[in-house]
């Protein structure tokens, strides 16, 4: 941090651009935050838990709460029949049929998706009543992947809607296709891009109440945009004024994860109505990993046409974007965002898109730092490094010669972004001297020479901020877009007061998530005003019912620097002249003639000659009548700022998709463990330009953590699914962040080109490198490992595949590798009693459940068809399943086939197997095999020892199944001297 | 993620402790650092009727070397055995592992006996005391025995331990002269469960490695000093023995490469304490 506070406030225009300590950190660092689950509630607050879903997708046939209902401090119990009742489904993006509640009705299509909330007196309470909730489900199947959600045979997830694909439109600028025929060379990338999320330390809180003809007052920590506040109301049937939303002043985090609270905020509403009372719930880590949402997973197949120098001429994208279970809005704009800017940070003139959007069972995607970026530039730079690599060429060289040239900006792109302001050509030269590339390389040549894996990766992104809120639109027709009517602009608000005192306050609508806004905000005011920092008092809460707000509203596409700031400034602006006027008047000079400075309002050729600013102030509420000169009484500004440069699309679908575009280019040196295959970042610089940096440290701030995110998603994160459906990553176990200990700090360049286009110069600077990189890391191993293609995340296992090379063989036959996402076994065991004695335990259901452990109950449901229940586990781990089994295929004495099911808490397994046996001396050998699938939680974070627990419950049926075997049944009780399944042993060939 | 309802307990002696464990059979759990436990019960996974907390019972606390044992009682933490002075000169693999162990916050609670109890087969500690030949001592008011590690593990969070039993106390052979020691673990981040830990003893003329993350249990190999071809093969044999499986993090075939690969170079860096 470099100055102290107080010399920074005694010079006009000596705050913006240093590097002030943040008003916000004292509270923070002496545990007076005041985050969303600080604030103070009414006493009949209940709290909320949620029962989820635990198959990712089944049709829901009844839901049954009365005993939850009746246990002794439960309220309510919320269920889809509620939400169906008294709300209606969110509006979509898309003109869709398909119908999305705040909660599953009739249906779930994801693991997690919220199916009842249960209001207790307590938390613990609450969930334990929602255990008491009986959901009957029968399971579908169900879709994962992208392509594979695309094939005709694909279970389909809405059936109103009639098939996965719910977008499929293409675009063309220029002439592609002649470019395409025209050039030398034609390369070609292929990539999937993973879920992946930026996990807030703080998850979602909401606290609602149902005030009647008030409305819902909600208060919840929600970061924008605020077009879904009219999303939520109407969800609600109330109008916009009637679902009052209050923001806190604090946030742990959100990286744009904080946009998916909205559908909770509808469901803790009527939970709240069907309570009678305020429901507060604050969501878990399992909650938020499986249910939360997550940036979108894409298919792209991007293809360019190339010179001989490298020199790119016209790009043909394919994508295929992944939404999860719903298009929640503002989904798919993950898709759109980016798409004036499909040629990166490229003069490339000629470019064909298909976009094609599809449903699949995962949890629904939305806001996530970088919102289409890395997706997009995962391709784009993989391709470029694609390009240096087969036509043996300079991966610097090839970007080089295809960056925008700097005397062309502004610079309209092929598919309409107007690219602000920039020095592309210079920021990589300089970035290249000063961060040392050529000793990199010198430093790859060593390595190599040691033979060790070293490589070296770049990657060039124009990052965009100040999202048009038109873009979105991009997904219809010219025709339906002139039926809809035009959507377009980013307005950002900003009030600035003085009160009779002449103590300055600042509110926005903006939501901060940790990036330091009392600060920035205070420090552009102070600045205008002639002020110090701390004579400025910036409020950070958000209330709709009070406070100034559009529809742009929001804390997102990394807007505050560019667009709220500015709006501050612009409120600060007008106060000022209306201030100078008031002082001009009284010190009888031209207003021009003033200065602001010291808390003064003075003459700037005569400082001696001024009136202190409280003086002038004071003047606005005391004395409207003498400063009637200087505009309305009262002293208070609302500044509602647009940027006119943002259009609708056009009619050739050209679309100005942000309002600035940032700069960002990066290199890194990587070296990957022979032995282990890990990857350990030896050196990242990045550079970047984001227009005027109001707060330089904050600036770096944002760069350190778009840059961990990055390194998360290119070594670590992953939100898994098996091919079922099943999610895999519930804890911090299985989702890797990389800690402390993984992120190295990168090389910080910067360089300033100002925006012309936002008040005050300033781009958004934290989501580049979310975006570059992910793809940087990508081409270093790819460089290092000398191979065309890398999967994200780059794990270790999955790079030690191709370091290693092939296998040494087994010493001996029969070595056998189980693989595949089910779990499979089998064995044989040897057993100290006849054939017919282990045959009776297996078909007599009241000697099975005994072979069972924890068996409660057995009865029969069909012909060789059982339900029962039981309570097992390994160690202290321990789960209440319902289990149905049925036997099939049986050969008496011989041979059978089990298939079945358990469901509980824990979660619920599909299983199969057989069982043959064949006399020995002395006994029996039964081999047996099986296989498993398992959902729900248990899979969720239990993945790592599923199977060896697996293994191991069924390794204790066998044992007791042996043991009960070998010594004689008990004697029967009397109502069992003549039970049904005598008649069916006796079919089997046994005799009594 | 919040517990099912549970009583709670704090018992002023040992044989208070055994009581309930007596009666309640599993259906008691001993509570020490909770560490693990208090994650499960979270998760609703455990789901224990009552939990005994033994955590400030002095008569299990404290770590000693005893003829030529290092003896460490069931409240000792973590941390204290890592902070215990003599550790690096008689646990000199524990010494190694310690690090590796989560993280220091979770080090500060947890307690070495706890982690030896829950078996997870990933943990660094019952990987120890199994390759270093330690044993355990169980508790109950049917009185005391004795186990020896290679009979304790049984199991993915399964050991000998009858639900009546508190693992009392483990005993780590203290470092004979004429040994080298060596750990190593592969994980995807530092603190993170490890996919393959290595742990190797060496003498003039034997090897001893224990390999955890791979099977159920950590499991431990008694070798004559092997070198070259001879020391591959072994491990090669060892690696397709053992097999490996699965799971988000690893393949079975990278979990066998490294038992190969980081088994060469575990047994090659114990091998450099006895030049």
């Amino acid at each position: 941090m470099a100055a102290a506070s107080g010399d920074d406030g005694t010079r006009d225009g000596g705050l913006l651009g240093r590097a002030p300590p943040r008003i916000e950190d004292k509270a923070l660092l002496t545990g007076r935050g005041r985050f969303a689950d600080d604030l103070a509630m009414s006493a009949a607050t209940a709290e909320a838990g949620v029962l989820r879903s635990p198959h990712p997708h089944a049709e829901i046939l009844a839901v049954d709460a009365r005993a939850a209902e009746a246990m002794d401090g439960v309220y309510a119990v919320l269920t889809g029949a509620d939400v169906a009742a008294w709300s209606e489904p969110f509006i979509v993006g898309l003109r869709q049929p398909m119908r999305h509640w705040c909660l599953a009705v009739e249906r779930a299509r994801y693991v997690g998706e919220p199916v009842a909330v249960v209001v207790a007196r307590d938390r613990y309470l609450a969930e334990d009543a929602a255990e008491a909730v009986r959901v009957q489900y029968r399971p579908l199947a169900a879709v994962v992947e992208p392509l594979a959600a695309l094939a005709a045979d694909a279970p389909v997830l809405h059936p109103e809607v009639g098939a996965n694909l719910v977008h499929d439109r293409s675009f063309r600028y220029g002439e592609p296709e002649e470019a395409f025929a025209r050039a030398p060379h034609r390369l070609a990338v292929e990539v999937d891009y993973p879920r992946n999320a930026c996990t807030p330390i703080e998850g979602f809180v909401v606290t609602a109440e149902d005030r009647g003809d008030d409305g819902y007052e909600v208060t919840a920590n929600f970061q924008g945009p605020y077009t879904l506040h009219p999303v939520m109301a109407r969800a609600l049937k109330v109008p916009g004024n009637r679902l009052r939303l209050k923001t806190p002043p604090d946030s742990g985090g959100s990286f744009g994860v904080k946009q998916a609270v909205f559908p909770c905020i509808v469901a803790m509403a009527l939970a709240a109505r069907k309570a009678g009372r305020p429901v507060r719930w604050v969501e878990d880590r399992l909650e938020h990993l499986s249910a939360a949402t997550s940036a979108t997973n894409r298919w792209i197949r991007l293809e360019a046409a190339v010179e001989a120098d490298g020199r790119i001429s016209a790009l043909d994208w394919d994508q295929v974007e992944d939404c999860g279970a719903y298009l929640r809005a503002p989904e798919p704009a993950t898709l759109y965002r980016m798409h004036g800017n499909l040629t990166g940070a490229y003069d490339i003139r000629h470019v064909r898109c298909r976009n094609r959007v599809v449903l699949s069972n995962k949890t629904p995607s939305g806001l996530n730092r970088g919102f289409g970026g890395p997706q997009l530039y995962f391709a784009l730079e993989r391709l470029l490094q694609r390009i240096a690599r087969d036509l043996g060429l300079d991966p610097l060289q090839v970007i080089r010669r295809n960056l925008v040239p700097t005397s062309a900006f502004p610079y309209r792109t092929a598919s309409g972004s107007l690219l602000d302001s920039g020095d592309y050509e210079g920021a990589v030269d300089r970035a290249v001297a000063e961060g040392g590339l050529r000793e990199l390389r010198q430093r790859r040549a060593a390595a190599r020479a040691e033979g060790r894996l070293y490589g070296i990766g770049l990657a060039a992104v124009v990052e965009p901020s100040i999202s048009n809120m038109g873009y979105i639109t991009s997904l219809l027709t010219p025709q339906e877009r002139a039926r809809a009517g035009p959507k377009d602009g980013a307005i950002a608000t900003a009030s600035v007061s003085v009160d009779p005192s002449g103590a300055v306050g600042v509110s926005t609508a903006s939501v901060p998530q940790g990036q330091g806004h009392r600060t920035v905000l205070a420090q552009v005011v102070a600045e205008r005003l002639g002020l110090a920092i701390d004579e400025v008092a910036v409020t950070a809460e958000h209330d709709t019912a009070k406070d100034a707000w559009s529809i742009a509203s929001g804390n997102y596409s990394s807007r505050f620097a560019g667009a709220v700031a500015g709006a501050a400034e612009i409120a600060a602006t007008r106060l000022r002249e209306r201030l100078a006027r008031a002082a001009a008047a009284a010190l009888n000079l031209p207003p021009e003639r003033l200065a602001f400075g010291g808390s003064r309002i003075f003459d700037g050729a005569n400082p001696e000659n001024g009136l202190a600013f409280r003086r002038v102030a004071g003047l606005f509420h005391w004395s409207p009548g003498s400063v009637a000169g200087a505009g309305d009484a009262g002293l208070r500004e609302t500044a509602q700022w647009n940027l006119p440069e943002l259009a609708p699309p056009d009619e050739a679908d050209r679309i100005n998709s942000s309002g600035a575009y940032g700069f960002v280019f990066d290199f890194c040196g990587v070296e990957i463990d022979r032995t282990t295959g890990q990857v350990r970042v030896d050196k990242y610089v990045t550079m970047h330009d984001a227009g005027r940096l109001l707060h330089p440290a904050m600036a770096d701030g944002q760069v350190l953590g778009g840059f961990a995110h990055g390194l998360g998603a290119a070594l670590y994160e992953r939100l898994a699914y098996d091919t079922d459906g099943n999610f895999l990553s519930g804890s911090f176990a299985d989702y890797l962040v990389p800690g402390i200990d993984e992120v190295p700090l990168p090389i910080i360049l910067h360089q300033e080109t100002p925006s012309p286009f936002t008040p005050l110069g300033a781009k958004g600077i934290g989501e580049g490198n979310a975006m570059s990189t992910p793809v940087c890391l990508a081409n270093a191993v790819a460089d290092a490992l000398d191979v065309d293609d890398v999967a994200l995340p780059m794990t270790s296992a999955k790079l030690a595949a191709s370091i290693h090379g092939p296998e040494p063989d087994a010493p001996g036959a029969g070595a056998v590798e189980a693989t595949g996402s089910e779990l499979a076994g089998q064995g044989r065991v040897l057993v100290a009693a006849p054939v017919h004695e282990v045959w009776t335990v297996l078909v007599v259901p009241e000697l099975l459940a005994q072979a069972v452990s924890g068996c409660e109950s057995i009865v029969p449901v069909a012909a060789n068809a059982y339900r029962g229940e039981a309570s097992f586990g390994v160690g202290p781990v321990r789960g209440r399943f319902s289990a149905e089994v049925r036997f099939d295929e049986i050969e008496p004495l011989h041979r059978l086939a089990m298939s079945g099911t358990a469901s509980g808490p824990l979660g619920d397994a599909q299983g199969s197997g057989t069982v043959r046996l064949t006399p020995t001396d002395g006994g029996t050998e039964v081999d047996y095999d099986y296989r498993v699938r398992i959902g729900g939680k248990v899979a969720a974070i239990g993945g790592r020892m599923l199977e060896g627990a697996a293994k191991s419950l069924t390794a204790e049926f066998f044992r007791r199944l042996s043991r009960l075997a070998a010594v004689p049944p008990p004697e029967m009780p009397e109502d069992f001297r003549e039970p049904w399944w005598h008649g069916l042993l006796r079919l089997f060939g046994w005799k009594q | 993620m919040k517990p099912a309802p549970f009583d709670y307990y704090r018992p002023g002696s040992l044989a208070e402790a055994l009581e309930p464990l007596a009666e309640l059979g599993p259906a008691a759990q001993v509570l020490a650092g909770g560490q693990s436990l208090a994650a499960m019960l979270n998760m609703r996974l455990a789901r224990p009727e009552l939990l005994v907390d033994i955590g400030r019972l002095d008569e299990l606390s404290g770590i000693k070397l005893a003829a030529g044992q290092v003896e460490v009682h069931a409240a000792a933490t973590q941390a204290q055995l890592e902070r215990w002075p003599a550790l690096a000169r008689h646990l000199p693999l524990v010494a190694q592992a310690m690090p590796h162990v989560g993280h220091p916050q979770t080090r500060a609670r947890g307690t070495v006996c706890g982690s030896i109890a829950h078996a997870d087969p990933s943990s660094e500690l019952p990987l120890s005391l199994l390759t270093l030949g330690g044993s355990v001592t169980l508790l109950s008011r049917r009185g005391e025995r004795q186990l020896p590690a290679s009979e304790f593990f049984k199991g993915v969070l399964t050991t000998a331990r009858e639900p009546d039993e508190l693992l009392g106390a483990v005993r780590f052979p203290a470092a004979r002269r004429g040994s080298g020691f060596a750990f190593r673990e592969i994980a995807p981040r530092h603190g993170d469960f490890a996919i393959v830990a290595i742990a190797a003893v060496t003498t003039a003329d034997s090897i001893r490695i224990g390999v955890g993350g791979v099977c159920d249990t950590p499991v431990c190999r008694d070798w004559p000093r092997l070198d070259g071809s001879a020391l591959d093969d072994a491990l090669n044999a060892l690696a397709w023995e053992l097999g490996g499986y699965n799971d988000l993090h690893a393949t079975a075939r990278y979990r066998r490469e490294l038992i190969r690969r980081a088994g060469r170079q575990a047994i090659g860096e114990a091998e450099t304490w006895l030049t």
